[in-house]
């Protein structure tokens, strides 16, 4: 084994200190968020108690948190589903050739990279016009989904662009039929993906704001009711709230490292399709 | 899927366009052609201020989230040698992104305010009197969280690049008797452009588009093309709105095309 060179402890102590400014911050609210009741926005503690977290459970004066919890919830389940369905099929469009794929293409590009505040905008207008009333399951699903869905495509490419066709080939010298081939050799191979691409798809709605703003309506989203506090809130409650929906966050990273675990265990031929693109 | 695109992407944007070119009274919006929210807009300092503010806050990232980025893949990539740690690393440093940004926004004022901990620290160290007000709500902090949200965007397409370098072009480069800086500068930092380039796209992109950051990190004390926009919304002023959004579009696409004149998204997926 080769000794390690200087540069590699240079690079070491510059990786943990990038860490540290990403999850420090993270840190000390979790900590400030323990406040005690008489405490303010920044340190020094003021005793240490769970008094804003109960605070949290009860009535608030202002908004509806655990209504916006809920509907952020569902709504990320929805966009989720939606988002690993489309983008399975998108996937498997884009593998041939057909009339507009490039068109098609740079639109999901042009849809990742558009300031989104223009579709929340833009949508928002098209309701307001319309006539209907913006609503967020139906205006404010369609404006996530142009932002979860181009990360789903573009997953979704990444795998296909490493899949070996030899084996859907084999499958069908087998005799088995179009379906059976997606259903038996296709899809457990890309399985570790789609859990990739729904969890991008529900963590990415469960925190999106701005393209929400102007589509969501009267039921405010999660991230817009924290958001409305920012304003009118001054109390350790805040942090409170954030350290739960970052833990939230956690627990459904968690959970969907689990059953990637559970999956690539189960299956003794682990394919490598899910890593590299995290 | 195009379905979807179509009628919350392309639908939405030529909205804009059109509304663009309405009238606005104080209360409502009325259909007519003209150019009088163009002519306002650039008509107006302030717009060209913002527009300028907008382009030093997306450099500025773009230059600090490069290197960092850099930095930070070249290590995980090159330095760290088995693909177990590897993962691990990078998962560490993909994790927040999966979580609020607001959150991570909000988490950095007990940080930086007056009696923050950054102050606090600097005036027991005794490196500072007084504590320093630029810290919270200024183009420092604004710039700080940028960095902080989207470093993220330009570490994940440059690990791939960097992954995928084959590595005897390395030993071949040190055998060829280059120095470590050598082997950087030619080997590496060509073969990584195309992660440079979608890094790149990403922030500059998200930077620009941003109005939620600025506006939380400043206080409201600066203002960014979206920040601009946004208020025009508040005040229910879409034509004027709409017409600032399609300049703005038109700016990020103008930046965008440039960009993508130099690398091929899709092959390098």
């Amino acid at each position: 084994m080769e000794r390690r060179s200087r540069s590699f402890y240079i690079l070491s102590a510059f990786f943990a200190l990038f860490v540290l400014f990403l999850y420090g911050p993270i840190v000390t609210i979790g900590i400030l968020s323990f406040q005690g009741p008489q405490g303010g926005l920044t340190f020094p503690m003021d005793g240490v108690s769970l008094y804003w977290f109960r605070d949290l459970f009860q009535e608030q004066a202002v908004g509806d948190i655990w209504g916006s919890f809920r509907r952020s919830f569902t709504l990320g389940l929805i966009v989720m589903v939606t988002t690993v369905v489309v983008s399975v099929l998108g996937g498997l469009a884009f593998r041939k050739r057909f009339g507009g794929a490039t068109v098609l293409f740079y639109l999901a590009i042009a849809s990742l990279v558009i300031p989104s505040i223009l579709i929340s905008l833009g949508v928002g207008l098209i309701y307001n016009q319309l006539g209907l009333p913006v609503h967020w399951a139906s205006s404010g699903f369609g404006s996530q989904l142009t932002w979860t869905l181009p990360f789903g495509l573009l997953i979704m490419f990444a795998v296909f662009n490493r899949f070996d066709k030899s084996f859907e080939e084999a499958a069908r010298d087998q005799g088995a039929s179009a379906w059976q081939t997606f259903a038996y050799v296709v899809l457990p191979i890309i399985a570790p993906s789609l859990l990739g691409v729904a969890l991008f798809g529900f963590t990415l709605s469960y925190d999106e704001f701005a393209r929400t703003l102007l589509t969501a309506g009267s039921y405010n989203t999660l991230p817009l009711e924290i958001f409305g506090m920012t304003t009118n809130v001054t109390s350790p409650v805040i942090f409170a709230l954030g350290t739960l929906t970052t833990l939230f966050s956690f627990f459904i990273i968690g959970f969907f490292f689990l059953a990637l675990w559970l999956i690539s265990r189960r299956k003794d031929t682990s394919s490598d399709a899910g890593k590299g693109m995290v | 899927m195009a379905l979807i695109l179509l009628a919350f992407l392309v639908g939405p944007i030529i909205m804009i366009v059109i509304v663009s070119f309405w009238g606005a009274t104080e209360y409502s919006i009325y259909p007519a052609f003209q150019f009088d929210n163009y002519e306002f807009l650039f008509g107006s300092s302030v717009t060209y201020t913002v527009f300028f503010n907008t382009f030093k806050y997306a450099a500025i990232t773009w230059a600090l989230t490069l290197t960092i980025g850099f930095t930070v893949a070249y290590f995980l990539a090159f330095e760290v040698r088995t693909l177990k740690w590897q993962i691990a690393l990078f998962l560490i440093c993909t994790i927040p992104f999966w979580t609020s940004n607001i959150i991570r926004m909000i988490s950095w004022i007990p940080f930086l305010g007056r009696n923050g901990l950054a102050n606090t620290t600097l005036i027991s160290w005794g490196v500072i009197d007084e504590p320093l007000e630029w810290l919270l709500f200024s183009d420092f902090s604004v710039i700080l969280a940028f960095v902080h949200l989207y470093t993220l965007f330009m570490v994940v397409p440059i690990f791939n690049s960097m992954m995928r370098i084959d590595r005897s072009l390395i030993e071949a480069a040190r055998d060829g008797g280059a120095s470590g800086w050598q082997t950087l500068r030619h080997v590496i930092i060509p073969l990584c452009k195309p992660g440079i380039m979608i890094g790149t796209i990403f922030v500059t992109t998200l930077v620009m588009g941003d109005f939620i950051t600025v506006r939380f990190m400043s206080g409201s004390q600066r203002a960014n093309v979206g920040r601009l926009i946004s208020n025009d919304i508040s005040l229910l002023q879409y034509p004027s709105a709409s017409a600032t959004a399609v300049i703005l579009l038109a700016t990020v696409l103008i930046v965008i095309g440039l960009l993508l004149r130099l690398v091929d998204i899709r092959k390098e997926l």
